[in-house]
């Protein structure tokens, strides 16, 4: 048989299949089902309506992430439904204020995803557990009521395009620049139905963090889901959490492609993707207007993660955010908040201005926590910029790196980091 | 087969269009479809009729996987969606709930306004406007075989029952 991508295996054996060609339509065994505060009452009606059977709970997530700590009376009734239906089912993977974090950081980090596993969320960025060479896709509410309560999920397998990214990073790069300028190069519907396969040396050299923010954005260009082989990064990162116990698939050598991208890290700069669209990526060497900034924001399921606070932390040191301009912080878990704080870095926050929150999404899609004005403009490390996504639809959001969110916090206005940092 | 008003939008409709995430903290489908469209076009649910049906580009419903968005739809009294693609989540969700939804590549050939004829099994849109017709892109057999069953729920049903 042979001649399949990574994607298409980890589908055949789900499917108990030799083979699976693109197109096809299958039924797969889940191995990984989830939803947040906003998604699951919508799961658990469709889960109670068919008698509440859950096919197995070990293989079920909750996650309130998205409207806590409760913003207002709906949405603690939201994450009352979750709350009564966790203990009417006595499902073990719930997370509580005080332990919850941003989904797609979390379960990660807590140990809920390995290599060659099948994972449907009611999140669209559920496509960041293909970090970690796992095959991990957004879904509905209802495909993920599905799901909890047979255990399975319909796919239609997926054509695959690869994007081969070698040679060395420049200055303040990371994984968002890469992946800015991949939804630059193809737009945000050029991976339409298709999973992005990102493979190349510049991709081996990447920390995990960096990884998930690359497959995290996998939706904007339109991605079924975003996929990196493991490797040595992650078994290490596995390791240090005693995970074991999984398989490790790789594309066959023939495998075939819709089609391949190639990029030289070396022409890749850091990116800032202007308002309304992520495929509006620009470097920043071309930003040449002054765009002052009202709001800058480092947090989200993208760039929520300790490497990118660290970063964050390297340029705020001894420097202070501009007047009028608001700098807010959020550490996507807990594990992340109490690492921050041990190294100090709550420190350096605090005196350059900063707003630090416990961990939520609430900012990246107008939820709470940093709601933006009419006219008002922010430079935001998360992933969607589109009309209205932070608050008022008469707002202007663009995305960057950490490093150039701190800087441009600094600056206020839109600026390389290497202007802040001689 | 539905007779339809179109209401006319661009390219990438996307879900915080569709439904802002500020209204999110409900599932009730009147509260939604309250909001349908909103920050795309304000008045919207205040000049949309019950069977009226929005035309736009490509790439509609990118963004979140909220099923608020095609629920948000459906309860305002949208017949049907017609574009040149649909984001994959918005596609599988409106399915689910029920939302019929066409791929038409020639969708700049309908104006606001125009009144459609639309055979939503067949893909076959007769433009009464304009007198001509066009034929959307055929639905896969499974989602076929979804909507004989009823929807997701159902079909989940049918699965559990053999199943036992």
């Amino acid at each position: 048989m042979g001649k399949m991508t990574i994607s298409q295996k980890i589908l055949a054996k789900h499917a108990s299949k030799e083979f699976v060609k693109p197109g096809e339509i299958i039924l797969a065994d889940v191995d990984l089902a989830f939803a947040n505060d906003v998604t699951a009452p919508i799961v658990i009606k469709f889960v109670n309506d068919l008698g509440g059977v859950i096919a197995n709970k070990d293989k079920i997530a909750l996650i309130p992430d998205h409207f806590t700590p409760n913003k207002d009376i709906n949405s603690a009734n939201q994450c009352k439904t979750m709350r009564d239906f966790v203990k009417q089912n006595d499902i073990k993977h719930y997370f509580e204020s005080g332990e919850v974090g941003i989904e797609h950081a979390l379960l990660p980090e807590q140990g809920f995803i390995k290599p060659g596993m099948l994972i449907v969320g009611a999140d669209s960025h559920t496509c960041t557990h293909g970090a970690f060479g796992a095959f991990a896709t957004g879904m509905g509410s209802s495909d993920v009521g599905f799901a909890f309560v047979t255990g399975k999920s319909w796919f239609r397998v997926p054509e695959s395009i690869k994007f081969i990214i070698n040679g060395k990073k420049n200055k303040w790069v990371s994984g968002k620049d890469f992946i800015l300028k991949i939804i630059g190069t193809i737009g945000v519907d050029g991976a339409l139905y298709k999973s992005m396969e990102f493979c190349g040396s510049a991709i081996g050299d990447l920390s995990m963090d960096d990884r998930m923010t690359m497959c995290n954005m996998a939706v904007e260009a339109g991605g079924k889901n975003g996929i990196i082989q493991a490797d040595k990064t992650t078994i290490n990162y596995l390791q240090e959490r005693n995970i074991t116990n999984y398989e490790i698939f790789q594309s066959d050598e023939d495998a075939e492609y819709a089609s391949v991208y190639e990029f030289d890290s070396a022409n890749i700069e850091p990116q800032v993707a202007f308002p309304h669209l992520p495929e509006n990526a620009k470097g920043i060497s071309e930003v040449k207007e002054d765009i002052k900034i009202d709001q800058a924001f480092i947090g989200s399921c993208t760039n929520g993660r300790i490497s990118d606070l660290r970063i964050a932390a390297q340029i705020l040191k001894n420097n202070k955010v501009a007047k009028y301009v608001r700098l807010i912080i959020i550490p996507a878990t807990v594990e992340i908040y109490k690492q921050a704080l041990k190294e100090g870095l709550f420190d350096i926050f605090l005196d350059s201005g900063a707003v630090i929150s416990t961990p939520t999404c609430g900012p990246c899609l107008g939820g709470h926590m940093g709601i933006l004005a009419d006219g008002e403009v922010a430079i935001s490390t998360s992933n969607r910029n589109f009309v209205g996504r932070m608050g008022s639809p008469k707002s202007f959001v663009y995305l960057a790196n950490p490093a150039v969110v701190a800087a441009s916090a600094i600056a206020g206005k839109i600026i390389n980091p290497d202007e802040v940092i001689k | 087969m539905i007779l339809a008003r179109v209401w006319k939008f661009g390219d990438n409709i996307d879900t915080d269009l569709i439904i802002p995430a500020r209204y999110l903290n409900t599932s009730d489908e009147f509260e939604l479809a309250k909001h349908c469209m909103e920050d795309a076009d304000p008045d919207f649910v205040k000049k949309a009729q019950k069977g009226d049906c929005i035309v736009a580009g490509f790439n509609f419903g990118s963004g979140s996987s909220r099923e608020h968005a095609p629920i948000a739809i459906k309860a305002a009294g949208i017949s049907c969606v017609i574009a040149k693609s649909f984001a994959r989540i918005f596609y599988r969700n409106a399915f689910n709930i029920g939302l019929p939804i066409l791929e038409l590549p020639q969708t700049d050939k309908i104006d606001e306004g125009d009144i459609l004829e639309i055979d939503t099994k067949t893909g076959k849109i007769f433009n009464k406007t304009k007198n001509e017709t066009y034929q959307a892109t055929a639905i896969p057999e499974f989602m076929q075989e979804l909507i004989v069953s009823g929807g997701l729920f159902n079909y989940a049903k049918k699965m559990i029952q053999k199943g036992a």
